[in-house]
């Protein structure tokens, strides 16, 4: 009732934490973006002849295609050309060797952010790729995982140094051509990680990429491969923070995951750019395209995503199940509020026999948010006895916010079998009253309620981050109650 | 320690409660009985800070501090505690989290430090004990799927772990079996002490052989319309409300 709302208002009115901007030289391209951008780019990085003319190809095709418009989001069309498409921290030397040449300046940054690159290392157990506006800054934990034949550095290492293995699978998950930001990304990625788990090996270390944009009118354009080859693991974190800005900036990733025979991946986002102010003004326009591929039999996927910032979210993480038996996750905890829109999701495609899948969604609206689930369950001929479980939750805070959902199913299988639940609930003035009488505060309350409603997903993300994750909901939604 | 003079309170327009006078002292156990929809629940409500009520006139004081100018929380920090009628589900928030965050929340309001896991875990245990409850029920959602008679012995499993200074049962003897009410009735009597009052709401005078008071009030269309010692439950159990001047809800209203 209107006492919660009240509440619920003021609580989501919380500051953004992580708006700060870094004062730091960079390097950044003059806006605009045309062949030439594309081979300046490619020729700071180095790059074979191979890569240009695959960005090229990408830019070409992008060219010829059109901005999708069926997500359930209204955004300001995005000038391509007002973007600058690089922007790298100038550096002393030519690229920092150690964490010790890393810009102070950058350290500083990510401490800011909770992510001291130094005490990381000293902990242990978590080896962290930083990514700052466009380009790698710091890879750690190289040795040990180098040890366990793990690669695990930033993308524009792996095209020098491991070119055939970037050439043999950047692409067959997301072609160059497989959408409109796909294609822009493909033309324009800037750097991004990558990872190789060769056979029979099970990574020692929590892998994780932190992303910030810094500069102004920047576009971030990262892109991930992750290959695991035949019985391998790997879990793999990234997290994703940015300044407050008036303006609005485009984050357009790609990620493909690759899993070979009996190999999984296990792939977890904490997304928290800056999702504009209270009155829907900045924040990012976060426009994924994330997939992987299970190749081989009874391989697994499994995409958890904590999406809390972003003014815009289009994300679909998604698996093609191609080997047989093989398995595809995505457990999902997407929050909006004020003036936040996302339309995200998954899209599960079997194609392998007795294949299976299984959507756990939580989407959180407050304010005046649009939060919008969107999966599609698809069977090929081939997928004998596939099979999916879909489950999507919806919470709403307070009453001027949306929730919608659009669950698709295509089956050309008749012994596919797919269960689809679904709920709307609120946080009521009841659980509220209760909460409050037993000497909680309100912004502790609602919090409380909306980690126990998100339980499920939080279950399936790396331990550290699973109370990271409690937190930042907690950061999201707090500030409350008067 | 609570002296109610006058209250008067409405919900969506409507006044319940029409001028209800109760003072209650410490160490003193005090029953309200009456027919349904005459406003017991509603007092109960009001009491804890309730805001889908609004307090229309009167003044309500917990050892002379103005009660009705706390918010909801710290009139739970000064020790009103109320087990509800009807106690809310906290679908994946487990009763053990919750209870641990309401401990610290009151701890930290008395300037003491927060009780680690391993602590509260300890204490949860042995109050669960005290009113049945399985401690695997710690571990559950709050409320989540228990049985009427169990939520209710979760309650005043709360109302230990709390220590409040006034604890308001609001028809906690409702739907328990026999030995469920005498496990329950050991509770709030483990909760009688000299530096401490216990407002109960029942319809049965059954639980007044348990727990017996040292005050019984008929609360009727929203006004306490008599008072008396532990017999007075005896008689209404014999006569009814009828013998009072009220038969329900309607004839209560109609009569003022
Ligand atoms: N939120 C509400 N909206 C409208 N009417 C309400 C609301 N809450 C209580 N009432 C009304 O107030 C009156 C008193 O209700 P209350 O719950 O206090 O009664 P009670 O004495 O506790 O009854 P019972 O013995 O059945 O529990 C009833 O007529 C009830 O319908
Ligand atoms: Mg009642």
């Amino acid at each position: 009732m209107a006492t919660t709302d009240k509440e619920v208002n003021e609580l989501i009115k919380r500051e953004y934490e992580h708006g700060f901007v870094t004062e730091i030289e960079s390097d950044t391209f003059e806006p605009g973006l045309n062949e030439d951008v594309i081979a300046r780019l490619s020729a700071i990085k180095k790059e074979p002849q191979w890569m240009l003319d695959w960005r090229l190809k990408a830019y070409r095709r992008w060219l010829e295609m059109d901005e999708p418009d069926w997500a359930h989001v209204g955004y300001p069309k995005v000038d391509y050309n007002s973007i600058s498409y690089y922007s790298a921290p100038k550096r002393k030397e030519d690229m920092p060797q150690s964490l010790d040449e890393v810009d102070p300046e950058l350290l500083k940054t990510y401490e800011k952010l909770g992510i001291p690159l130094h005490e990381r290392e000293k902990l242990a157990g978590v080896a962290v790729d930083a990514v700052f506006d466009s380009v790698s800054v710091a890879t750690t934990f190289k040795e040990p995982l180098a040890k366990a034949g793990v690669i695990f550095c930033s993308i524009s290492e792996a095209i020098q140094d491991y070119p055939e293995l970037v050439q043999k699978y950047l692409g067959t998950v997301v072609p160059h051509g497989d959408n409109f930001f796909a294609a822009l990304n493909s033309a324009v990625f800037s750097d991004g990680t990558f990872v190789y788990v060769p056979k029979g090996v099970r990574c020692p270390m929590e892998l994780s990429t932190y992303f910030r944009i810094n500069a102004a009118n920047t576009g971030q354009f990262e892109r991930t491969l992750i290959i695991a080859e035949d019985s391998s693991y790997v879990s793999y974190l990234e997290g994703c923070t940015a300044p407050m800005r008036d303006e609005n900036q485009l984050h357009a990733a790609v990620v493909e995951l690759v899993a070979l025979d009996d190999a999984q991946i296990k792939y977890s986002t904490v997304q928290n750019w800056y999702p504009g102010d209270e009155n829907g003004k900045g924040g990012i326009f976060n426009f994924v395209t994330k997939r992987g591929a299970c190749i081989g039999k009874n391989s697994k996927i499994s995409w958890t995503q904590v999406e809390t910032g972003s003014a815009v979210t289009w994300k679909y993480p998604s698996c093609v199940l191609r080997g047989d038996n093989s398995v595809g996750e995505f457990y999902s905890v997407a929050l909006t509020n004020n003036f936040q829109q996302a339309d995200t999701g998954t899209k599960m495609v079997h194609l392998g026999k007795n294949t299976s899948s299984t959507i756990i969604s939580k989407g959180i609206s407050a304010g005046k948010s649009s939060n919008a689930y969107r999966g599609l369950v698809k069977f090929g001929p081939g997928a004998e006895g596939a099979r999916n479980f879909t489950q999507c939750d919806s919470l709403l805070i307070g009453d001027r916010c949306g929730a919608h959902t659009f669950p698709y199913i295509e089956s050309k299988n008749k012994s596919a079998i797919v269960e689809h639940e679904a709920t709307t609930s609120k946080v009521s003035d009841e659980q509220m009253f209760l909460c409050r009488q037993r000497g909680i505060e309100p912004e502790q309350a609602v919090s409380m309620i909306v980690n126990g409603f998100c339980k499920e997903v939080f279950k399936e993300l790396p331990m550290e981050f699973a109370v990271e994750a409690g937190k930042l909901l907690e950061v999201s939604l707090e500030g409350s109650v008067g | 320690m609570l002296s109610i003079k006058n209250l008067h309170a409405s919900v969506e327009g409507k006044e319940i409660l029409k001028g209800i006078n109760l003072e209650i002292k410490a160490g003193e156990v005090h029953a309200i009985m009456g027919p349904n929809g005459s406003g017991k629940s509603t007092l109960s409500q009001v009491l804890a800070g309730n805001e889908a009520f609004e307090v229309t006139e009167g003044e309500v004081t917990l050892n002379g501090e103005n009660l009705l100018e706390l918010e909801t929380e710290e009139r739970a920090r000064e020790g009103i505690f109320l087990a509800f009628q009807y106690p809310v589900e906290i679908p994946g928030v487990s009763n053990l989290q919750f209870l641990r965050t309401a401990v610290n929340a009151m701890r930290q309001h008395k300037g003491e430090g927060e009780m680690n896991a391993a602590e509260f875990m300890k204490l949860a245990k042995e109050v669960s004990k005290q009113v049945d409850l399985d401690p695997a029920f710690l571990k559950r959602g709050v409320n989540e799927g228990f049985s009427g008679g169990e939520k209710k012995r979760n309650e005043i499993m709360q109302a230990l772990l709390l220590q409040p200074k006034l604890a308001i049962l609001d028809e906690t003897d409702s739907g328990l079996d026999i030995d469920a009410l005498q496990v329950v009735s050991n509770g709030v009597n483990a909760l009688r002490a000299e530096d401490r009052a216990i407002l109960m709401v029942t319809h049965y005078q059954r639980l007044l052989n348990h727990i017996v008071p040292d005050y019984v009030h008929v609360l009727a269309g929203g006004k306490i319309v008599k008072s008396g010692g532990r017999e007075l439950a005896l008689e209404l159990e014999e006569r009814g409300y009828g013998w009072l001047g009220i038969k329900d809800e309607e004839a209560a209203n109609s009569a003022n």
